[in-house]
């Protein structure tokens, strides 16, 4: 297990100082004008070393991403924003480290801003999060106070400006094409990329779109060596990271813990096991609703990774927002609520995901009550393929995933349900 | 969902004072010209101070921020954040209901809802004080199931503790939100298993329930002033350090004005040449503060009717023409040696009251008057004579 003194937010809880000076009595704001010295050169090397994937579900490696951004400003200023957008369903660790850690939130938005010659910073917090934008806020005020922030910031000599903005519930703003966007004041549709925003992005200069966690650990690694966070974890996903646990564990929480981690350690070391016990594990979402569910007797032994993840069990780390669903859940009708969730969220821009996800949600919605024929489910297969890919953003391919997911490991409980319906039994999971 | 304006529209919205100097200060927060950045901040203050978002509240917002009223309505039906009908008149009750927390029981909390508020989302109860919607994640999902009731989240909620609540919010008692079963933040209930080493004393509450309690502001109507303005990145020098670092962002393409709003413009010019008059009537309301600023107004002495009903024919001075004769002559002046007499002060209320702003200084009226008043001729008026150029007027 992750020891404390490895821990990069350190007041995740909130349970401790949570003011400026409790963040430098943790560690926070040390040293940062000294960081910003060795330049920029040395920081976006030492970002790749450390091997730090991007947090917010992708997981592009963020060193490679911020070394996209122009060496040489062609007149227009360069812009980094943070995407606290957090609205993945099962996702809700941003939430703990604006409300609570806030300044390794504000110190990695420095640094980074230097590392891309950007003296601009947005962060974009969705628009429910009102009390996190306060506190993250009040946070900003203080450092603006204790000239961390502004001119000549932390006597870095780097003139910078954090500004926090916000939406107004659109789960597609969390793409970053569709934040950009609605961070000019439009709708939140994605663009069409290329141009990718590192070449032209808010109002149409470059522009780099981090998520807050791998924002938020840049410091402590710029701070503790790339080798230190590149120790953690399998080769190719290294470092710590927070998981947020929800569900049907025992005690569902959000902890930072290292990569590579089991499921099983994770869940008996911090949630306090499965409710029921292990045999009464049904399913797991392990990296939030875009990424297939996988069958619990798969999970006990996973390795919480992108790379195991994606490789072994056909599903992903995602935001590592573990869902854990127990014998007692419908599990058709867990997915179908997803499916009903992308419906909901889908900002319309094309065909296939518009037309597309009200069109799985009544399939969806048939399946759950057992009122299909057999061949549907193959028919529902297909129209997941047709989704899948053909759209602007990823959402498409986020609304098709967890179906997939059910399709391919749970086909015998759909068939079993249109059974039952067919030959007169109600089913007792039926109830909807 | 189908998103439109509702069918009953108040007459008109304004931000409360404190309120606009907060939407102004909104503004700096991005560069020039870029200002329709702040549409969503905005319309979200609105709805904080009226409970919901009106068809006068979007074209307030518009207008301040320049933007065509489709492209607020776009944005105000797009994010659904934004109530586009009335709400409860104490809060607006939202129930996550993905996946996570229905899981975890946010049907039972729906069924409250159905019971001691509406049967269908979006409907005031019977005593107008409740509307409820089950919500997409809200993204507290470790705390499941929960809800968020106006600025806050309450979260690990039961169905009999939720109900509970409702009536406690009913009868206008504070209730404390955050965690509803004894758990402090995202924790494991049972204790911590990590970050037990950096121990420095606890306060009460979580940030968002510390928050919460220190400012009171729960389900309240946004007035702007419950807590202080700030705006600390605009620094003592009035600069925005980083903005002034680095050069402006490329200019917007200018938007083409809407339909409604060219036809106002057209039918407003159509009727300043139809009643000249009328216009000199309404522009003191609309004369410019920072003109006293410069120059403080006095009123000159005015005529009710030419002296002995003999008019100077004011038209000989250089700038003046028929129509503005007739202005003149509505505002009281008809000869010569009145306008000889204006000051600053009166030239600066004369200005306010003229259409073309600087005229009376650009042509030099006064010396001209004063010339004209004794006797004597000036160049413009012996030309103006000689051509015969106003005689079709007599």
């Amino acid at each position: 297990m992750l020891k404390d003194q490895d821990r990069i937010f350190t007041n995740l809880y909130g349970m401790h100082e949570r003011t400026l000076k409790g963040a430098q009595a943790r560690g926070h704001w040390d040293g940062t004008s000294g960081l910003i010295d060795k330049g920029r050169d040395w920081i976006i090397q030492t970002m790749k070393d450390s091997g730090l994937r991007g947090r917010g579900g992708a997981g592009f490696p963020t060193g490679l991403k911020w070394s996209f951004m122009p060496k040489e400003s062609d007149g227009r200023p360069s812009y980094l924003v943070i995407n606290a957008d957090e609205s993945e369903p099962g996702t809700c660790k941003d939430r703990e480290i604006m409300r609570h850690d806030p300044h390794t939130l504000i110190e990695g938005a420095l640094i980074a801003s230097f590392a891309m010659q950007a003296h601009t910073c947005y962060i974009y917090l969705r628009g429910e999060y009102i009390r996190e934008r306060e506190a993250l806020q009040a946070a900003i005020d203080e450092c603006y106070d204790k000239g961390l922030l502004g001119r000549n910031a932390a006597g870095s000599g780097w003139d910078f400006d954090v500004f926090l903005h916000h939406g107004a519930g659109a789960y597609i703003c969390g793409e970053e094409t569709a934040l950009i966007e609605s961070l000019e004041g439009k709708k939140g549709m994605p663009r069409m990329k290329p141009p990718f925003p590192a070449g032209a992005g808010l109002y149409g200069c470059p522009t780099t779109v981090n998520n807050v966690e791998s924002i938020a650990v840049v410091p402590t690694i710029l701070r503790r060596g790339a080798d230190w966070f590149a120790g953690f974890g399998r080769p190719n996903n290294a470092g710590t990271k927070l998981f947020a646990i929800s569900g049907h564990v025992n005690n569902p929480c959000v902890v930072e813990e290292a990569m590579s981690i089991s499921f099983e350690e994770l869940i008996e070391k911090h949630c306090g096991g499965i409710r029921g016990g292990w045999d009464n594990l049904l399913a797991v979402i392990p990296g939030g609703s875009s990424v297939p569910c996988v069958r619990g007797e798969n999970m006990r032994d996973a390795i919480m990774d992108f790379d195991y993840l994606r490789g072994e069990l056909g599903s992903g780390l995602g935001t590592a927002a573990v869902i854990v669903m127990d014998k007692q859940t419908d599990i058709i009708k867990a997915i179908w609520r997803l499916a009903k969730f992308y419906k909901h969220e889908s900002c319309g821009q094309c065909t296939p995901c518009r037309e597309g996800t009200g069109w799985m949600m009544r399939v969806m919605d048939r399946l759950v009550k057992g009122e299909a024929d057999l061949e549907e489910i193959d028919m529902l297969w297909d129209v997941t393929k047709q989704v899948e890919g053909h759209t602007i953003c990823a959402l498409g391919d986020a609304a098709a995933w967890p179906i997939q997911g059910l399709i391919r490991n749970f086909r015998g409980e759909i068939e079993d349900r249109i059974k039952s319906q067919k030959t007169g039994r109600s089913s007792a999971m039926a109830a909807k | 969902m189908l998103r439109r304006l509702h069918s009953e529209q108040p007459e008109s919205f304004a931000f409360t004072p404190d309120n606009q100097k907060w939407a102004e200060a909104q503004l700096t927060k991005f560069p020039e010209g870029r200002q329709a950045s702040a549409v969503i901040p905005l319309l979200w203050r609105a709805q904080e101070q009226e409970g919901w978002v009106s068809k006068p509240a979007i074209e307030y917002i518009a207008d301040m921020l320049g933007m065509a009223y489709i492209r607020v309505l776009e944005v105000a039906s797009f994010y659904f954040m934004f109530q586009m009908q009335p709400t409860g008149s104490v809060a607006h009750v939202q129930v996550c209901g993905t996946l996570s927390c229905m899981i975890c029981g946010a049907e039972d909390l729906i069924a409250v809802c159905k019971d001691k508020i509406a049967p269908k989302p979006f409907t005031l109860s019977a005593d107008g004080k409740f509307t409820w919607e089950e919500v997409e994640c809200l993204g507290a999902c470790t705390n499941a199931p929960m809800a968020q009731i106006g600025k806050d989240y309450y979260e690990d909620l039961t169905a009999e503790g939720f109900a509970q609540m409702l009536d406690d919010l009913a009868a206008g008692k504070a209730v404390v939100p955050g965690p509803q079963n004894g758990r402090y933040a995202a924790e494991p209930k049972s204790g911590l298993t990590s970050l037990t080493e950096y121990d420095s004393g606890k306060t009460q509450y979580n940030a968002s329930v510390q928050l919460a309690t220190d400012i009171g502001d729960g389900v309240k109507r946004i007035q702007g002033d419950e807590v202080p303005l700030l705006t600390p990145w605009i620094g003592k020098d009035g600069v925005v350090a980083g903005r002034a670092a680095t050069d402006a962002p490329p200019k917007a393409a200018e938007a083409p004005k809407p339909a409604v709003k060219q036809a106002k413009e057209a039918k407003k010019k159509e009727a300043e040449k139809a009643a000249p008059a009328k216009k000199a009537e309404a522009k003191p309301v609309a004369a410019k503060p920072e003109k006293t600023a410069e120059v403080a107004e006095a009123a000159p002495e005015t005529l009710k009717e030419a002296r002995g009903g003999l008019a100077d024919d004011l038209k000989l001075l250089k700038g003046v023409g028929p129509k503005l004769e007739q202005t003149l002559n509505e505002l009281g002046f008809f000869h010569f040696d009145q306008i000889a007499a204006w000051g600053a002060a009166e030239v600066a209320w004369v200005d306010s009251r003229l259409t073309f702003k600087g005229r009376i200084e650009r042509d030099g009226w006064i010396a001209q008057a004063a010339k004209l008043a004794v006797g004597d001729e000036t160049d413009f008026a012996k030309k103006a004579k000689k051509d015969g150029r106003y005689d079709d007027d007599k």
